[in-house]
C-alpha cells in the first residue's frame, strides 16, 4: 500500500465539521470515488468529526490518499485527547448515546466505509480510522 | 447572523436549503420555523433539500423535528428534493426519517399539501 498524499484538518469547533466536509468531498472527487460512495464518505467524515467536536472536546482529521494494484482509496483518521470510550461494544450499537444525539454516528459512520477501526480507552482519547476504495 | 430564509406562499412556507449547514445554523432554522408557523397560521411547511449533497444524522434529526414541531402547531411538512445518493446513504446510516412526509420535486410536494388543505375545507 503506497501513501500517495497526505494532510491533516483541525476538528476542534463546530465550524470545522463544515471545513472538514468540503475538505473530504474535494479529496473524494481527486480519489476518483463515484457519487454515492463520495456522498457516504463525506457523512460519514461529519459523524465523526461532530463526534470528536462534541465527546472528544475537539481533535483532527487526518487524511491520506492510499493506493493499493489498481485502487485507490481514502483514509480519514479522527482523533481527539477527549475522555475515550469505557465501553467500546456499548459505544458501537445503533441508538445507544451517552449525550443527546441518535446514537448512529459511529455504527452508521461503520457501515457507510470499507474499512473501520476504532481505538479507545477512558482517559486516552478516541481514534476512529476509516477507509474507501474505489 | 446567517440565516436560511423562509418564504411564504398562501398559507405554505418554503424553505429551501441551499448551502452547506453548519449546526448551529440547522438549529436557528428549527427556532425560526416554529416562529414563523404560529405567526402566519400557516398549514404546510416545504422544506427543499434538492441542493444539499449530504444530510448526516444532526441535520436528519432537525428535520424529523422540525416536522414533529410542525405537526403539533397543525402544520404538514412535506420533504423534497433529495438526491438519491443522499436517499441512500440515509438508509445506510440508519435514518429512515420516521412521520416525516417526502415528495420527489416541490411541484408534487405543493399538490400534496394543497390535497390535505382541500380534504379539510
Amino acid at each position: 500500500m503506497i501513501v500517495r498524499d497526505s494532510g491533516s484538518q483541525d476538528v476542534r469547533i463546530e465550524q470545522h465539521i463544515v471545513l472538514a466536509r468540503q475538505m473530504v468531498r474535494k479529496l473524494a472527487v481527486q480519489c476518483g470515488l463515484r457519487l454515492v460512495d463520495q456522498t457516504k464518505l463525506i457523512t460519514a467524515a461529519s459523524e465523526l468529526a461532530r463526534n470528536a467536536v462534541i465527546y472528544g472536546g475537539g481533535g483532527a482529521m487526518d487524511w491520506a490518499i492510499l493506493e493499493r494494484e489498481t485502487r485507490t482509496g481514502l483514509r480519514l483518521v479522527f482523533r481527539d485527547e477527549g475522555p475515550g470510550i469505557p465501553d467500546l461494544g456499548l459505544a458501537m450499537t445503533d441508538g445507544w448515546t451517552s449525550g443527546s444525539g441518535l446514537g448512529l454516528g459511529l455504527t452508521g459512520a461503520k457501515r457507510l466505509v470499507d474499512e473501520f477501526e476504532l481505538d479507545s480507552a477512558p482517559g486516552a482519547g478516541t481514534r476512529v480510522t476509516i477507509i474507501k476504495w474505489t | 447572523m446567517e440565516r436560511i430564509p423562509i418564504l411564504r406562499m398562501g398559507d405554505i412556507l418554503l424553505v429551501t436549503i441551499q448551502v452547506d449547514m453548519h449546526d448551529q445554523l440547522a438549529l436557528t432554522l428549527q427556532d425560526d420555523l416554529s416562529e414563523k408557523i404560529r405567526a402566519t397560521s400557516a398549514r404546510g411547511v416545504l422544506i427543499d433539500i434538492s441542493a444539499l449533497d449530504i444530510v448526516d444524522s444532526f441535520i436528519g434529526r432537525m428535520i424529523s423535528t422540525i416536522s414533529g414541531l410542525a405537526s403539533i402547531m397543525d402544520a404538514t411538512t412535506v420533504l423534497v428534493g433529495m438526491q438519491p445518493a443522499v436517499a441512500i446513504t440515509l438508509v445506510e446510516l440508519g435514518l429512515t426519517l420516521p412521520g416525516v412526509r417526502t415528495a420527489l420535486n416541490v411541484d408534487r410536494g405543493m399538490r400534496l399539501l394543497n390535497e390535505r388543505a382541500d380534504d379539510e375545507s
